[in-house]
């Protein structure tokens, strides 16, 4: 037993079937992605970048009730409200702060009328501070880039909410 | 006077055609480094800046230079910032002598093998400075594991190149190549070639023998305190020693720049083109190393070079001089 580690030790025999491993392995395929052009599968459940979403005939949904702002564990969101000429109540002000939010999701569950959502969008990194401080035109203007993504989402997890 | 001037223009000329490949080597090997060590682990490693990301080195390099570089309040500011340039200057004044071919080396002195020994035992110093006026624990830490393990090992690579000037009976480079034209010495040396290649991975400070800047233990070793272009120069000194390192062992062992065999397809391809590849060979095999073997305890590291290797090339000194003393093949100069 002894003699047969001296021989393994000093001939270096698992030195060398780790090196014929590791030769092995560099022709094999990758595990990893090739990041900025290609990209992983994204869950539909997936909380990225916030959106505001309107109706199909371009009203928007949100109808001021606040309780995103009151479930917001981070305190991220502040919203103003005024009833409009037409005596609906919607917002006057809707802000974000990205960098207090913690993507958490609740503002999401909490909406009665699916008006703020989480996209699947994670590449949203700025410059600087100021750009992350999102405000209502900035979310509505999410909202109608991503709008077929975020229908088609909602539709896919409807089953499980 | 004006013939000192073309002297230092002739000289500074032949620097320069030397040092400008050495420098774009090293940062291709540190690209190459990075990926052969993803390819193992089945990552893409940099593949972005440049064609298969070639370029990588040289953006990270335009990094470091725009990076500010702190000087710590307590520390010994000279030395402090001395000791990068030290590890980079002795880790390239070293290649003064490799030759490239019979007539491609700037300096053929007849002692080239002990001015290579002396001056790589010199970077130890860069080190030990680094560390010390650092004025900080880590870094101290390092220097003091670093030197300790240079030293060591530089004990049993001395021995092994005993060895090799026993079979070849002269101190110049270009001597060592060409006593080698009939047969390459890793075939009657191989295992001192093999103690030759770890002794050099520990004299690099590479992995496994690494513990000078062991993560875990000592953040970064003697670089802790370093940043900008000075961190990036004790990283191109290391590079570039274990350039040198492969060279030497090209040099040695795999038999400089002559091709394996003296025929068509081999002699085909220019003579320095041979040393280039022999070159990448033992660097390619350097960065499996790194890829596949955990880090050496310290006590086993020391273990390693005083109680195993030094008796060992010491035994095989015996050996080869005894053989080549009976059988009458000793050197004659």
């Amino acid at each position: 037993m002894k003699i047969s580690r001296f021989f393994k030790t000093i001939l270096l025999l698992d030195f060398l079937s780790g090196l014929l491993i590791a030769l092995k392995e560099i022709f094999k395929d990758k595990k990893t992605i090739n990041y900025p052009f290609e990209k992983g599968k994204i869950s539909p459940r997936f909380r990225g970048e916030h959106a505001l979403r309107r109706y199909p005939n371009g009203e928007e949904r949100c109808i001021a009730c606040k309780l995103c702002e009151a479930v917001c564990p981070a305190q991220a969101i502040t919203i103003e409200s005024a009833e409009r000429s037409d005596g609906s109540r919607k917002t006057t002000r809707y802000d974000i702060d990205m960098m207090k939010c913690i993507y958490c999701g609740l503002c999401e569950e909490s909406c009665p009328v699916d008006a703020i959502v989480q996209g699947p969008n994670f590449e949203f990194s700025t410059e600087t501070r100021e750009e992350l401080y999102y405000n209502k035109e900035k979310l509505l203007d999410n909202g109608d880039r991503w709008e077929s993504i975020l229908a088609a989402n909602i539709r896919a997890d409807k089953p499980y909410r | 006077m004006f013939e000192y001037l073309n002297i230092i223009f002739l000289e500074s000329y032949k620097v320069l055609f030397m040092l400008l490949p050495v420098l774009t080597a090293v940062a291709l090997m540190v690209w190459l480094d990075r990926r052969v060590w993803a390819f193992v682990q089945k990552r893409r490693g940099p593949n972005v800046v440049g064609p298969f990301g070639l370029f990588q080195s040289l953006a990270d390099a335009l990094k470091y230079l725009f990076k500010e570089i702190i000087i710590p309040a307590s520390s010994n500011k000279i030395i402090f910032i001395l000791a990068p340039i030290v590890t980079m200057t002795l880790a390239l004044v070293a290649w003064a002598v490799i030759p490239f071919n019979e007539s491609l080396v700037i300096a053929d002195i007849n002692v080239g093998i002990l001015y290579l020994f002396a001056v790589s035992s010199l970077g130890v110093y860069g080190i030990i400075m680094g560390g010390w006026a650092s004025n900080s624990k880590y870094p101290f830490l390092g220097s003091i594991r670093s030197a300790a393990q240079m030293v060591s090992y530089e004990v049993s690579i001395g021995v092994i190149i005993i060895n090799v000037l026993l079979c070849v009976g002269s101190l110049n480079l270009t001597d060592i190549v060409l006593a080698q034209e009939n047969l390459w010495f890793i075939i009657p040396l191989f295992p001192m070639f093999v103690i030759f290649f770890i002794s050099a991975l520990a004299e690099t400070n590479r992995p496994p023998f690494d513990l000078p800047e062991a993560e875990a233990e000592l953040v970064a070793g003697y670089q802790t305190e370093y940043s900008g272009m000075m961190y990036a120069m004790f990283w191109l000194g290391e590079y570039a020693n274990i350039l040198l390192m492969c060279s030497l062992g090209s040099i040695l062992f795999l038999g400089g720049w002559l091709p394996p065999i003296e025929s068509f397809p081999f002699n085909f391809i220019p003579d320095f083109m041979w040393l280039i590849l022999k070159i990448l060979f033992l660097f390619i095999l350097f960065s499996l190393v790194k890829a596949i073997v955990p880090r050496y305890r310290y006590d086993q590291l020391m273990k390693l070079g005083w109680k195993i290797f030094l008796p060992m090339s010491l035994i095989w000194v015996v050996i080869t001089a005894s053989y080549l003393f009976y059988f009458d093949l000793l050197p004659s100069n």
